[in-house]
């Protein structure tokens, strides 16, 4: 068991940090158009990206341990406390549907010139702030519901992982499918030529594809 | 006429690609990517150069000024990866699109506003999850973690329905 190897540097948060960002503005998700194309339907990268990253990891964290290359509790694998996660979870969802980003996301919308993503960048700093200053009286929502510590899928049904990584890994392919031909029914998904057209461009998309005046207001 | 911005890749390949880098920073640093971690140790910082006093005091913010330094960290060097990494990807396939990004039927100011409302509503929830799409969904699934799944479900939810209800927006 030599790894992980917990190294924290410079170096490391450089790295991880180039191919996260690398990866996510190569599936576009610098545009919040291409985001929240996600939940209106039209482009279910959202789901496909995240599913498959989280299927490749997480099969790839099986074969090492299966391997004896690293130990059962050598990640960090987080805790649930059940309101506050699904109360966050919502609250960011609602933000992305709103705003147009996640936090990741929204340094790719800035590295690739997104003015909206520097706003939503500043909205984000002042709501952080507002829990802060709010922490104490929402401590115990912020507790309740704890559950066992680092409580992982396989450990909540008692099943072997490899059936959790299965149906996973089903749900991924069907979700792939459906997802497809919603996209198809709505001229789905975006390609890079309609969301990365500089400004005067997109406001002839905006005139071709809808009346402007009514956007006012 | 500039030249036309090269295509995504296929949701499969960038999520493939997304999934080795996970895998990576599990095997380097033991635990997986974030980033509002990093807007966390940036308010509390921003604070501190308000209200220095206050901020000390305060029960979430003051841990972090009393360690010291709180932007020396390694999610401090991880966002500046994405900025590097999102930037020579941009660059490279020529998808750097300096703009107020909407839908069809929202003028920029709005777009700018319901930026800033989202941008605040994502990072009070963050704080309150414990983290954010990158660090509770991506890789909190990844470890098949409860708390992962748990926060996917409320995410997905809230985006169908608050995406049904304000339509305009992006349509």
């Amino acid at each position: 068991m030599t790894i992980p190897f917990y190294d924290g540097g410079v170096a490391a948060g450089l790295l991880s940090g180039v191919l996260f960002g690398y990866a996510l503005e190569a599936a576009g998700f610098g545009s919040p158009r291409k985001l929240t194309g996600q939940f209106t339907l039209r482009d279910f990268s959202v789901f496909k990206v995240m599913f498959t990253a989280v299927l490749v990891c997480a099969i790839g964290l099986y074969v090492l341990r299966t391997m004896g290359w690293m130990g059962p509790n050598a990640v960090f694998i987080p805790t649930l406390f059940f309101w506050a996660i699904l109360g966050g979870g919502v609250l960011i969802g609602a933000g992305f549907a709103m705003g147009g980003y996640c936090p990741g996301t929204s340094v790719v919308g800035v590295a690739s010139g997104r003015i909206d993503a520097v706003v939503f960048a500043i909205g984000m700093v002042i709501g952080t702030s507002a829990f802060a200053w709010v922490y104490e009286p929402l401590m115990g929502f912020y507790m309740a519901g704890k559950g066992p510590n680092a409580q992982t899928l396989p450990q909540l049904f008692g099943l072997p992982e490899w059936v959790i990584l299965a149906v996973l890994v089903v749900f991924a392919a069907v979700g792939f499918r459906l997802g497809s031909m919603m996209e198809r029914a709505r001229g789905g998904p975006f390609t890079a030529e309609e969301v990365c057209a500089p400004d005067d461009e997109a406001d002839e998309f905006a005139m071709r594809s809808g009346d402007t005046s009514t956007a006012r207001g | 006429m500039r030249d036309t911005p090269k295509p995504f890749w296929s949701p499969l390949a960038a999520g493939t690609v997304l999934g080795l880098a996970l895998l990576l920073t599990f095997i380097v640093t033991g635990h997986g990517l974030g980033a509002s971690g990093f807007v966390t140790r940036f308010a509390a910082q921003a604070n501190d150069w308000v209200a220095p006093q206050a901020t000390a005091e305060n029960a979430y913010f003051g841990p972090f000024m009393k360690a010291g330094a709180p932007l020396l960290s390694w999610i401090t060097w991880e966002v500046i990866g994405v900025l590097i990494g999102a930037w020579l990807g941009a660059k490279g396939a020529g998808r750097i699109s300096v703009k107020v990004e909407r839908g069809p039927r929202v003028s920029s100011g709005s777009r700018l506003g319901y930026a800033l409302v989202g941008g605040a509503l994502v990072g009070f929830g963050a704080r309150l999850a414990r983290g954010c799409t990158s660090g509770v969904g991506l890789s909190g699934g990844a470890t098949l973690a409860v708390a992962g799944f748990v926060f996917l479900i409320g995410f997905f939810a809230a985006g169908f329905a608050v995406s049904f209800m304000m339509r305009r927006l992006w349509q």
